[in-house]
């Protein structure tokens, strides 16, 4: 079995898009399970009161990248034929802070605001209609910071390059610090909701 | 009006979503993404107003898509019409599905309201400068162990901890 399956040539650009769709059916499905489709209960994240975002985050990355890792060690998955996002450590530095004032004080993030507003949050819609303002926002001073936006490229560098690490002991070490920030995540949550 | 489901445990959603990034990454070679779709939809829409204009602006020159020239015929299009399916068909087995405002109790809907915009505009700025949100960045890249997804995903925390002192009232 060779994967990744497209980048092998198993099936065309139509079906492509139709594995788009069922991959996109279970990326909301999960989304709106985990509580997601509510801003309320996302924003709790920032107050220590519900830490389902933390758990649900890492649980997905520590799942995933295990999964990548383990097929890729049994020789299933060629893991240099997945795309990996190259980096440019000062735009996205600069991209994440604001981002994060923007989930605080909008509620969503892309996804889960998506999520929001196809089970009726008008608040959703509202977020949605003002990310495309953003965006648009973006296109238009694009001319002005494009120079920047390209700026500090680090290429596709990984975390196990940068401390000099195997991929396995890395992919160890951050299961590790997920189960440390699970553990604490309880604790917390059981402290601050008794505070409140 | 049925009382809603509670929502699945954390991990085990949290596992969910794991499997189907895995599942993206095995069969497409690639991961999942929201922020991506709707830059597909700005295009379309300023393209449809000032062609020109879109055509000879680098941001949106790239999500113009070819041969035939439409944003919307796009992998994360696709994929984003699929979160609409799938959140759909969770909230209406859970009993989730209805018409509100989701806010704290201390503020008014109008409140919520502008700040859900305001919330929007910077989230569309802060995942653009970025390359990718929650899903493209954190998510994906952080299972690829991508430095700048780790670098975004620590940085939106941070940011969010730093500013939510004084937003408490929109959610507590």
């Amino acid at each position: 079995m060779n994967a990744p399956f497209y980048q092998f040539g198993l099936f065309g650009n139509d079906t492509a898009l139709l594995f788009a769709v069922i991959i996109g059916i279970g990326f909301g499905f999960f989304l709106e399970q985990a509580g997601f489709g509510s801003s309320v209960k996302l924003a709790q994240q920032f107050y220590f009161t519900d830490l389902t975002v933390f758990k649900v985050m890492f649980t997905a990355i520590v799942t995933a990248m295990q999964g990548l890792f383990w097929l890729s060690w049994f020789g299933v998955l060629d893991l240099s034929l997945v795309h990996v996002l190259p980096t440019f450590l000062v735009p996205q530095l600069v991209g994440g802070l604001v981002f994060g004032v923007g989930f605080v004080l909008g509620g969503y993030c892309p996804g889960t605001c998506c999520v929001a507003s196809v089970t009726g949050k008008m608040d959703g819609w509202i977020h949605l209609l003002g990310m495309f303002a953003g965006i648009f926002l973006f296109g238009e001073l694009f001319p002005l910071i494009g120079d920047w936006y390209s700026s500090t490229p680090k290429g596709e560098i990984t975390l196990s390059q940068v401390f000099n690490l195997s991929h396995g002991t890395m992919v160890l070490l951050i299961v590790l610090a997920a189960l440390a920030g699970f553990y604490s995540a309880e604790k917390l949550e059981t402290r601050f909701r008794s505070i409140k | 009006m049925q009382t809603p489901k509670p929502y699945m445990n954390p991990y085990l959603a949290g596992i969910g979503l794991g499997l189907v990034l895995l599942a993206a990454f095995v069969v497409m070679g690639r991961g999942l993404g929201a922020s991506g779709a709707l830059s597909s939809f700005v295009t379309l829409g300023v393209n449809a107003v000032a062609p020109a204009h879109a055509q000879t602006n680098a941001f949106y020159k790239e999500y113009l898509g070819t041969p035939n020239g439409n944003p919307l015929n796009d992998w994360l299009v696709y994929e984003i019409a699929g979160v609409l399916i799938g959140g759909l068909i969770s909230g209406l087995i859970a009993g989730r599905v209805r018409r509100t405002v989701d806010k704290g109790a201390r503020i008014t809907v109008s409140t919520r309201m502008i700040y859900a915009f305001g919330g929007g505009i910077l989230m569309g700025l802060g995942s653009k400068i970025a390359r990718g949100c929650t899903s493209g960045q954190a998510l994906t890249g952080g299972a690829l162990l991508s430095v700048g997804s780790w670098v975004f995903m620590i940085a939106v925390f941070a940011s969010a901890y730093a500013v939510a002192y004084f937003f408490r009232k929109q959610w507590t």
